[in-house]
């Protein structure tokens, strides 16, 4: 027989040097870490542009450098960095990396050179995007959509450099995210280790494989688009353009397809709403299992749900186009594959709070952005379903309700899980806790500031604010009250962003001085909490791979002093909870 | 008795534990050969969204899409013969398809210059695509006066696609001749032989095969339609 799979899985190489173990590093953990900082850093700058842009909202004209053409680059970039660079990066290159060898009992990734190069890649990609804040002309300013015409054509900001970066970062990150794709999916398909099954391997593993196979099938749209998009740019060619005429001028193009654009792109662009939303969901299950000690509701049905969402996502596309003008019997279909996915959704938040329910609760500072989750999440879920309805999507859309909507679902619901699971992580990756008084302090300010943030946006949408504007004086329709408003929604913007230096100090200061954490400071069950060294040494298993005899969830078993039961723990030791797994 | 419909329920329970038992999901199948079948799942989704994107500006252009089989036609000796390079040049590329079946099946075998001297054989058809391919182009570029953004047949996308789309497999062959090369070259010098390890072989098949598969899409699609 030629296949000797231990032999696979128990292959190693060493790194001897500085360099390579710390900067060329092939090792998942560094690799890992590689990818999260950078992704914090992106983050860090489209937090920046999302104080000024707020700035010009609430306080218009009192920054003089933001004119038009700037705030509509401000607005592109967050978008764009928010959703790619920082959630996309951090939840598959940054937790990916660091825990699905891990909890999947692996020595590393199945090919860690190619997980090295998708580091680099990413890097590269980073680099570029940022490099069109100082070409001439700036940024491009179409909007993260990149809707063409306007994309390309004459009076959009940065239509001279800045698309074209634009386009090629996209091409590299996609590239960098295929690399990383590829690894993720193998590891967690083919090299677990005794016993592990994949019905046994924690929710956080299962939310970011089924999110890798989205990327691996959804980015191609973008590629695709954005290839086409830069062809229509450089080479003169009409896929998406059609004739027109612009600023008096006649262009060259003719025939193009603008809509084809949005519909590529939203094939890719919603399958990216879960790409970040179900590590998200798969990371919260084990914060609130662990932290309510008990083992997590419909162990299953939360599995299915995730197989079910990422399935779905790829027929809802359409519910981004319903002001595009297509055919009404498109709405019909869209609007109801959109409520349909609502079903498994709402059963997963059922299933958290189900978890929750007559649970031993500890409020750590996990726990507390895991349930500041739940509840952010449901805000924006519920509002989804307005969304999702033609009727009642055709006046919301583009006005701040939509805004609010889609900050709340994807962008504030995903970061309150990342600052959870950083803090439940960090003592693995550091052997220190964070700072707790300093954590408590970043939550509530966290979650109370983006509530204040995002739930008077809604009644600004249905005053109909619009979206994407400079400026909002001189209109009628708008009251003197909405101008008070946003101003308000800017102070506690700027406070929300300010606050987060507690969290990067915080970092900072525990990685030298924070109370040493030991192997398994929340007493948890999966096998990343019972590697033999904190931080674990290259290799993760030392001499021998864990064997497993059990799921991720055995909390509070009866009959069992400890309120925890590991993984490798065998079922002479102790009863299995669940037998059905 | 069990009928039909509760037989249904046992053996998807069991193909679905049989899935989900531990260390592997796909038994005896290596890490190296998953990770080519999941990257050309995903290579599949960007050709078809280019193919996808060809029928739609096709339908949207409003100028007429020039006659395929004209366009495409060689004179050979004063008789006008549509589509006869491109006849050649897929039978060309299935012919590679079938030496480099050979090839794996040679590596099965452990049969390392027979494996080596057909994937070099391989790797040379494929060249030779590229080659005709580059042959096309010029053709159509300096005679036709074909442009990515217009030609004299009518509609402007006709250019535009025919560039990107055979541009891409185009590369795709490319690059799968290198790796064709680079394969060859080390069961030549014996590597797998001494791991007694040939898997490979068969990898680098796949993705050849997978490339002249996404040929016969574009054949059917670009050039036939
Ligand atoms: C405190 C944090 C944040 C603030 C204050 C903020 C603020 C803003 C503002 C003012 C806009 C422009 C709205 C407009 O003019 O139409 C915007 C747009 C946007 N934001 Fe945020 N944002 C924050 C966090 C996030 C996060 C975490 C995400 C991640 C998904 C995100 C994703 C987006 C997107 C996709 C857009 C749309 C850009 C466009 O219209 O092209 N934001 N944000
Ligand atoms: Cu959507």
């Amino acid at each position: 027989m030629a296949y000797a799979e231990d032999a696979e899985r128990e292959t190693l190489h060493h790194p001897k040097s500085f360099w390579t173990k710390y900067v060329w590093s092939q090792d998942h953990k560094v690799i890992a870490i590689q990818y999260s900082l950078t992704a914090i850093f992106a983050g860090l700058v489209a937090l920046v542009l999302s104080a000024l842009m707020r700035m010009q909202i609430g306080f218009p004209g009192a920054l003089e450098f933001i004119d038009q053409n700037a705030y509509y680059q401000f607005m592109t970039m967050h978008g764009m960095i928010m959703v790619i660079y920082l959630l996309t990066a951090l939840f598959l290159g940054g937790f990916g990396n660091y825990l699905i060898p891990l909890m999947c009992g692996a020595r590393d990734m199945v090919f860690p050179f190619l997980n090295m190069l998708s580091y680099w890649f990413y890097l590269l990609s980073v680099i570029i995007l940022m490099s069109s804040f100082f070409v001439p002309g700036g940024p491009t300013g179409a909007g993260w959509t990149l809707y063409p015409p306007q994309s390309i054509s004459a009076g959009t900001p940065g239509t001279e450099w800045g698309i074209v970066l634009m386009m090629i970062s996209l091409a590299v990150f996609i590239v960098a995210a295929t690399m990383g794709g590829l690894n993720y999916v193998t590891t967690v398909l083919q090299a677990r280790t005794h016993g592990m099954s994949l019905f046994r391997l924690p929710l956080t593993v299962w939310g970011i494989f089924i999110a890798t196979v989205l990327a691996l099938l959804a980015f191609p749209a973008l590629f695709v688009s954005a290839i086409m998009l830069l062809f229509d740019k450089l080479l003169g060619t009409s896929f998406f353009m059609p004739a027109m005429v612009s600023m008096g001028q006649t262009l060259d193009y003719n025939g193009g397809s603008p809509i084809l654009f949005q519909h590529l792109f939203w094939f890719f662009g919603h399958p990216e709403v879960y790409i970040v939303a179900l590590p998200a969901f798969g990371l919260v299950s084990d914060l609130i299992s662990t932290h309510a000690r008990k083992p997590i509701f419909g162990y299953k049905m939360m599995v299915w749900a995730i197989v079910a969402i990422g399935v779905l996502s790829f027929v809802v596309w359409a519910h981004h186009m319903y002001v595009s003008g297509m055919n009404p019997y498109f709405g019909f279909f869209f609007a109801t594959t959109t409520l349909v996915i609502a079903v498994p959704t709402a059963l997963k938040v059922y299933n958290w709070v189900l978890t929750l329910f007559r649970g031993d609760i500890h409020l750590t500072v996990p726990m507390l952005f895991a349930l500041a989750f739940i509840l952010t999440f449901l805000n924006g879920g519920l509002t989804g379903l307005f969304l999702g309805n033609v009727a009642v999507d055709l006046p919301l859309s583009d006005t701040y309700f939509v805004v609010a909507h889609f900050h709340m679902v994807m962008g504030v619901a995903p970061i309150l899980v990342v600052f959870g699971s950083i803090y439940h992580w960090y003592p693995k990756i550091t052997g220190r806790m964070l700072n707790d008084t300093i954590g408590r302090l970043h939550f509530w300010i966290t979650f109370i500031g983006t509530y204040t943030i995002y739930f008077p946006m809604h009644y600004l949408g249905f005053l109909g604010m619009p979206r994407r504007y400079y400026a909002y004086e001189d209109y009628d329709f708008i009251p003197q009250s909405a101008h008070d408003l946003n101003s308000f929604i800017t102070v506690v913007a700027l406070i929300v962003g300010v606050s987060q230096l507690l969290f990067l100090f915080n970092l900072f200061y525990s990685y030298f001085k924070g109370k040493p954490a030991g192997g398994n400071p929340w007493k948890a069950t999966s096998l990343e909490w019972l590697t033999p060294q904190t931080p674990p040494a290259h290799g993760n298993w030392g001499e021998k791979l864990p064997v497993v005899h059990r799921w991720a969830y055995d909390y509070s078993v009866p009959g069992v002093a400890e309120d925890y039961v590991p993984q490798t723990v065998p079922e002479s030791e102790a009863p299995i909870h669940d037998k059905g797994i | 008795m069990t009928t039909p419909a509760n037989q249904a329920g046992p053996s998807l329970r069991t193909l679905a534990s049989d899935w989900s038992s531990d260390k592997d999901t796909f038994k005896e199948v290596p890490w190296g050969k998953t990770m080519m079948w999941i990257f050309l799942l995903s290579d599949t989704f960007i050709f078809s969204c280019f193919l996808i994107a060809y029928m739609t500006v096709r339908m949207t252009t409003t100028e007429p899409w020039p006659l395929s089989s004209e366009v495409f036609a060689l004179t050979i000796a004063g008789h006008h013969i549509p589509l006869l390079l491109i006849a050649i040049m897929t039978f060309i590329l299935i012919t590679s398809s079938g030496t480099m079946a050979l090839a794996v099946n040679f590596g099965y075998r452990r049969d390392k210059n027979k494996t080596a001297v057909l994937m070099l054989i391989t790797a040379l058809l494929g060249a030779s695509f590229v080659g005709m391919q580059a042959f096309e182009w010029s053709k159509l570029i300096i005679e036709e006066g074909v442009r990515p953004w217009g030609n004299p047949m009518g509609a402007p996308q006709f250019g535009s696609v025919f560039f990107m789309i055979t541009g891409f497999h185009g590369l795709h062959v490319s690059i799968g001749v290198i790796y064709l090369l680079t394969v060859a070259v080390k069961v030549w010098k014996g590597d797998y032989q001494r791991k007694g390890n040939y898997e490979i072989v068969e990898i680098t098949g796949l993705y050849w095969h997978f490339v002249d598969l996404v040929w016969v899409f574009i054949f059917a699609f670009f050039y036939l339609w």
